[in-house]
C-alpha cells in the first residue's frame, strides 16, 4: 500500500493505492501531472498560459491543446448547465473551477494506464476512486459543514467519481453568475456522485451556484446523485442517493 | 347535552393527539451542529492566493522527505477565527493533516424549512461514527490553512 500527500495547486492532494505493485514511481507520476497542470492553469503564476491569456499576450489560437481542451469544455458546461457555471469573471478568466476535476480525472487515468486498480485521488476533498480498499469498497465521509470533525453521511463506492462544493470554508467562493454580488447563503454543501470526477465536480459546482433548486437540478441528470445540507442542518437527497450509502 | 359532551371529548383527544405528534416530530430533529457560537457575518474573505508552490516553477515535484514526527504549524488568523494544523510523518511522508483549531463559525438557523418536491427526500442531518477512508468536503484553500500547514512542514524538514 502507497500512500501520500503533498500540497499541490494549493490544496493537499492524497493518493492511495492499494495495489501490490505500486511503488513510488507510480506516486510520483500522478503528482508530477497536478504540477504540470498548476503551471499552465494557475491564475496566481504571473508565468501560466492561463494569465499570459489574460493579459492579451497570447492569443486562444497560440494556446497549449490542454489551455484550449479546458476552454471548449468550459463553454460545454456553461451551455449544459443554463449560464450557472461560467469561468469568465470581471472580463478574465479562471477556469479553476473545471481544472481541478479535469485534473483529478487524468491524474486517476495515469494510474488505471499504469495497471493498477485500487486507488484513489483526492484533491481538496472531491475524489475519483477505483477498486476498492482491502475487503471492503471505498467508504467516503460526507464531512459535516457546522462541525468539520464530523462525519454526516457514509457512503461506500468504486470507479465513481465524488465532488462536493460548498461554503463551510470562508474564503471560497462559488457565486451565482447571474448575481455575482449576492452570497449564497441558504445551502452550505451540495455533494454529487457521479460517473467520473470530472463530470461530479463541474455539476456540483454549477448545481451550487443555483442555490436550493441545485438538488432538482441534480436529480434530472441521469446518472448523477446528490446530497444537499442547508443552513437548517436538513439534508434532500435526490432518489437513487441511497444505493451510495453503507448500511451498517 | 349529550352531543355537546361526545364533541368536547372529540376535541379534547384531538388536541392532546395533536400536542403528543407535535412533541415527537419536535424530538425527532435533533439538532446536530452542537457548539456554534459565532454567528455567521457574510464578509468573504479574501481570494487566498494559491501559495502551492510559490517558487519559481520546476517541471517536476522532487519528492519531499520530512522527518517522522507530528509538527503543529503555527496559530494563523483567518479573519473569521484562528486556525492551526498539525501534519503527522511516517516513513517521511505526510499520512495526516489534522486540526488543532478550527472556529465553529456557522450560526444555525431556527427555522425548519421542508423541501417540497415528490422525489426528494428530506432529513436532518446527523453525525455518523463509522470509520472512512477519505472525506468529501468543501476545499480548504484558505490562506490561514496554506500557511499553518507549510509552517507544520518546515519544521518536518528541519
Amino acid at each position: 500500500m502507497m500512500k501520500d500527500t503533498r500540497l499541490l495547486m494549493g490544496m493537499p492532494i492524497t493518493i492511495e493505492i492499494c495495489d501490490s505493485s505500486a511503488t513510488q514511481k507510480h506516486l510520483d507520476m500522478a503528482f508530477d501531472y497536478f504540477q504540470t497542470v498548476d503551471e499552465i492553469f494557475s491564475t496566481y503564476r504571473d508565468s501560466s498560459e492561463i494569465s499570459r491569456l489574460n493579459r492579451g499576450e497570447l492569443r486562444i489560437e497560440q494556446c497549449s491543446e490542454e489551455v484550449r481542451e479546458i476552454l471548449a469544455l468550459s463553454e460545454q458546461t456553461r451551455r449544459e448547465t443554463n449560464g450557472y457555471f461560467n469561468i469568465e469573471h470581471d472580463g478574465s478568466l479562471d477556469p479553476s473551477g473545471i481544472v481541478k476535476g479535469w485534473a483529478i480525472f487524468h491524474a486517476a487515468n495515469l494510474l488505471r494506464e499504469a495497471g493498477l486498480h485500487d486507488y484513489y485521488v483526492d484533491a481538496g476533498g472531491d475524489i475519483q476512486v477505483a477498486g476498492q480498499k482491502d475487503d471492503h469498497l471505498w467508504r467516503i465521509g460526507i464531512r459535516n459543514p457546522f462541525n468539520r470533525y464530523e462525519n454526516v453521511k457514509v457512503l461506500s463506492v468504486t470507479d465513481v467519481g465524488v465532488a462536493t462544493s460548498g461554503t463551510a470554508i470562508r474564503g471560497q467562493h462559488i457565486y451565482n453568475p447571474f448575481q455575482p454580488n449576492v452570497q449564497i447563503v441558504d445551502i452550505l454543501s451540495l455533494t454529487v456522485v457521479g460517473p467520473n470526477i470530472y463530470e461530479a465536480d463541474r455539476f456540483a459546482t454549477a448545481a451550487f451556484a443555483m442555490g436550493r433548486r441545485g438538488i432538482r437540478f441534480i436529480e434530472d441528470l441521469p446518472g448523477f446523485e446528490g446530497y444537499m445540507i442547508d443552513s437548517d442542518a436538513r439534508a434532500t437527497y435526490t432518489s437513487g442517493f441511497e444505493r451510495y450509502v453503507l448500511s451498517v | 347535552m349529550r352531543k355537546v359532551t361526545v364533541a368536547a371529548v372529540i376535541i379534547g383527544v384531538f388536541i392532546i393527539y395533536s400536542l403528543l405528534y407535535h412533541q415527537s416530530n419536535a424530538s425527532a430533529l435533533p439538532p446536530l451542529a452542537s457548539n456554534n457560537t459565532r454567528p455567521a457575518t457574510s464578509v468573504p474573505t479574501a481570494t487566498p492566493p494559491i501559495a502551492a508552490s510559490g517558487t519559481s516553477p520546476t517541471s517536476t515535484t522532487t519528492p519531499t522527505h520530512y522527518k517522522d514526527g507530528s509538527y503543529t504549524g503555527s496559530v494563523a488568523d483567518a479573519q473569521w477565527g484562528y486556525v492551526q494544523v498539525k501534519a503527522v510523518v511516517k516513513n517521511g511522508k505526510i499520512v495526516d493533516v489534522q486540526w488543532v483549531q478550527y472556529p465553529n463559525d456557522r450560526s444555525r438557523s431556527i427555522m425548519i424549512n421542508q423541501y417540497a418536491d415528490p422525489q426528494l427526500t428530506s432529513e436532518a442531518i446527523q453525525a455518523q461514527s463509522a470509520q472512512v477512508d477519505i472525506v468529501t468536503g468543501a476545499t480548504d484553500s484558505s490562506m490561514a490553512f496554506i500557511q499553518s500547514l507549510s509552517d507544520a512542514l518546515t519544521s518536518a524538514k528541519a
